[in-house]
């Protein structure tokens, strides 16, 4: 746009009439004038100008205390860095407190004095989405690739256990490993024709290949149910005690063994810390896979492919390993889901859900564990507040998706740096 | 043999369609090397454009059809260019020259964000279109199985051919069609050399998407509805095609959306209609693994 002339209100005001007029010109055929259903398949008119214009003006300010807020900064001399920078870097610095703490809390919160059946219920969404951002990160934050389809490893994972279970009888324990194992081995047979591919054609890719499961999902009805999906998924047990008021012949229940008044919380309770503790293996997993050869590997190749391709790393390998990996996890998350839920449909596993938890792993800040948990609670509480909430979540989230890319590239708590450096940091060495 | 004809005409009608939003794929990817993820959603906002325009334009009186066709078409092309714009502006600019994933994110987020937008502020319901081009011609007839061509789909293909024809000569001859074809050969050369190549980038994204306004146009006439999910996969399809035809190939582009159309009426004509989506995701994924440069376009080097 025009570069700002030596009056420093005119240049700004011209800026900011250009900004609106074009928010105006671009608001008028959506928020201005909705169509409207008036029966019998006809449509009619009902306009909103005065939207229009709430937009025109709030671009209009927005855009002028913008540039006007840029043209101070400069003249300031550049003395510390943005605040988000300093508040990721203060997280940074008091990574293991805050880890803690948080870790405190989560262990706690089913016993804290405000929770309600509801809050541990939400505890739990949150968690799986933490851990489909945790599986997710080893894909797109550590090896760099991106993966636009990986709900289809966790509708893999989910259908799996379903299947095992109807089919076969298998428990949620017994199943777990297996659905673990299936999906990434569906990581596999689509990693090694793709992975190959340069880093945008996989993207595209991996979306057309969530989108075959979802419609393999949705039309295989003999086996899948089609889009009536599975219903009656088993629940887990408490080795092998299961959750029930009257517990089935021959076994006791839960609350019997243990002496306690039934309570459907327990199993409310049961289910959270079952998720906590897969996340918090997932999380470790990453965290320790990153010291090994193949962690290294992930990273240096993210950084450069070709100069990895020189040092005798095999990408294809290298990335086959990350992308079944966070498959597997996916897996794991998938068959959780299946069971917390007792029924599973292929509406579970949009393209939709994919974005949700590539926006987690990228507002996160892509490789940052930390991260990706602020990011999921922020994601998935943020419907919880009102109707108003829920109604623009996903506007919002492509806004945000878009705005960090544009401010901060790296995410909100941005760790791109390599765990491994050459230069003497003493600290840098061990730090992730 | 009727029936063959029929789908032909079928995939050839779907194909132009195709085709149109194809080349907004492929000529970005041709400039700047980034796929425009939210290209699908651009084609959708020119269908609403097209309805809203149309309900106007019934209601204001303006009876005769080509000239109501004619300015849905403008005003559709005319906004959608507008938003081609201001996508590129916002969430694409301030990206050039970062890393390659950052554009991809970003345009996914403005997919999102654009799908979410016409959903909230025009409802997430159908919203229905009274067929406005009627009539067609019977071409052939055998066994009592006759097949037809409308007047609407001889429109489509017959639009679709002028506006490539139109399209052609601009990219070969114009003075901004030289500089778009040194901007895809070499950014850095060409802004050298004295081209204004934000201005060539912004002109690129508003000719792609006028051309997708005229794709949601015709779609709007040809199915009857529209809604805020047309986007994606209209999208994903015509990305496939793009990348069919070899991407940042421009005869490539209308090729593959011809191909892309003709697989789909054939493969819910013999086969099943559930699986077509299949069908075109498994052509993705099968020509990009074995032959990444599709059937016109150059194979991609590599440099450090």
């Amino acid at each position: 746009m025009a570069v700002p002339p030596a009056g420093p209100w005119s240049g700004l005001v011209r800026d900011a009439l250009v900004a609106a007029l074009v928010a105006g010109l671009l608001a008028l055929p959506f928020v201005g004038l909705e169509t409207y259903d008036i029966g019998g398949g006809a449509l009619g008119i009902r306009t909103h100008f005065d939207r229009v214009a709430i937009a025109i003006a709030a671009v209009f300010a927005g855009r002028f205390l913008y540039r006007l807020l840029r043209q101070l900064y400069r003249e300031r001399p550049p003395s510390a860095a943005p605040p988000l920078a300093r508040i990721a870097a203060w997280g940074n610095r008091r990574a293991a407190a805050i880890t803690l703490v948080g870790l405190g809390f989560a262990l706690a919160l089913p016993f804290l004095p405000m929770s309600s059946r509801y809050l541990i219920d939400l505890g739990t969404t949150v968690l799986i989405y933490v851990m489909l951002g945790w599986g997710l990160n080893i894909v797109v934050g550590l090896a760099g690739l991106l993966d636009l389809g990986y709900v289809a490893f966790y509708a893999v994972g989910a259908y799996t256990f379903a299947l095992l279970a109807h089919n076969l009888g298998f428990t949620f324990w017994e199943a777990l490993p297996l659905t673990g194992l299936v999906a990434a081995s569906f990581g596999i047979i689509l990693g090694f024709p793709v992975l190959r591919l340069r880093g945008d054609y996989l993207a595209i890719v991996t979306l057309g290949f969530g989108e075959i499961i979802r419609i393999v999902l949705l039309n295989w009805s003999a086996m899948t149910g089609g889009p009536n999906g599975i219903s009656e998924i088993p629940r887990p047990t408490f080795f092998s005690l299961p959750f029930a008021r009257n517990a089935p012949e021959g076994t006791t229940s839960f609350a019997q063994f243990f002496g306690l008044d039934f309570s459907p919380d327990h199993r409310v309770i049961f289910l959270y810390y079952v998720i906590l503790a897969l996340a918090l293996v997932t999380n470790w997993f990453t965290l320790r896979i990153r010291r090994l050869p193949v962690g290294r590997a992930w990273e240096a190749l993210r950084e450069d492919e070709i100069a990895c391709r020189a040092l005798g790393i095999n990408p294809t390998n290298v990335k086959l390993s990350a992308f079944a990996i966070g498959a597997m996890f996916g897996g794991f998350a998938g068959a959780f889901f299946a069971t917390r839920q007792g029924f599973i449909s292929p509406e579970s596993f949009t393209f939709m859900e994919s974005a949700t938890i590539l926006a987690i792993v990228v507002l996160g800040g892509m490789g940052s564990q930390m991260g990706v948990v602020l990011a999921a609670i922020l994601l998935v509480t943020a419907p919880e507040f009102g109707r108003a909430f829920a109604e623009f979540r996903m506007l919002v989230f492509g806004a945000a998706m878009v705005a960090i890319m544009v401010w901060r590239p790296g995410g909100l708590l941005a760790r791109r740096e390599p765990s491994l450096h050459l230069e003497p940091r003493p600290t840098a060495a061990q730090s992730r | 043999m009727a029936y063959f004809l029929q789908q032909l005409i079928n995939g050839l009608t779907l194909g132009s369609i195709y085709g149109l939003i194809a080349i907004g794929y492929t000529m970005v990817y041709g400039i700047i090397g980034m796929i425009n993820f939210a290209h699908g959603e651009i084609y959708m906002i020119g269908a609403f454009v097209s309805v809203t325009a149309f309900v106007l334009l019934g209601l204001i009186g303006v009876s005769p059809v080509p000239l109501a066709l004619a300015i849905v078409l403008l005003t559709a092309m005319l906004f959608t260019a507008l938003y081609g714009w201001a996508v590129e502006r916002i969430a694409y600019r301030p990206l050039r020259g970062s890393s390659r994933l950052a554009p991809l994110i970003s345009a996914i987020g403005m997919s999102i964000f654009l799908q979410n937008y016409a959903q909230i502020t025009q409802g997430a319901r159908l919203k229905p279109m009274p067929p406005l081009v009627e009539g067609g011609f019977t071409v052939f007839e055998s066994g009592g199985f006759a097949v037809r061509l409308s007047v609407l789909q001889l429109l489509i293909m017959v639009l679709t051919l002028v506006l490539m024809a139109g399209f052609t000569t601009v990219i070969a001859r114009s003075r901004l069609g030289r500089a778009q074809r040194a901007c895809e050969q070499d950014i850095v050369m060409a802004s050298l050399l004295g081209i204004d190549v934000d201005r060539v980038i912004s002109a690129t994204f508003v000719m792609g998407a006028a051309l997708a306004a005229v794709a949601g146009v015709m779609v709007t006439l040809y199915y009857g509805v529209v809604d805020f999910f047309i986007g994606f996969l209209a999208g994903v399809k015509a990305f496939t095609a793009a990348v069919l035809g070899g991407i940042g190939s421009l005869p490539g582009a209308m090729l593959g959306g011809l191909l892309i159309g003709l697989i789909e009426a054939f493969w819910s004509g013999y086969f099943s209609v559930e699986y077509k989506d299949l069908s075109v995701f498994a052509i993705l994924i099968l020509v990009l693994v074995f032959r990444p440069s599709g059937l016109l376009g150059r194979p991609e080097v590599e440099k450090v």
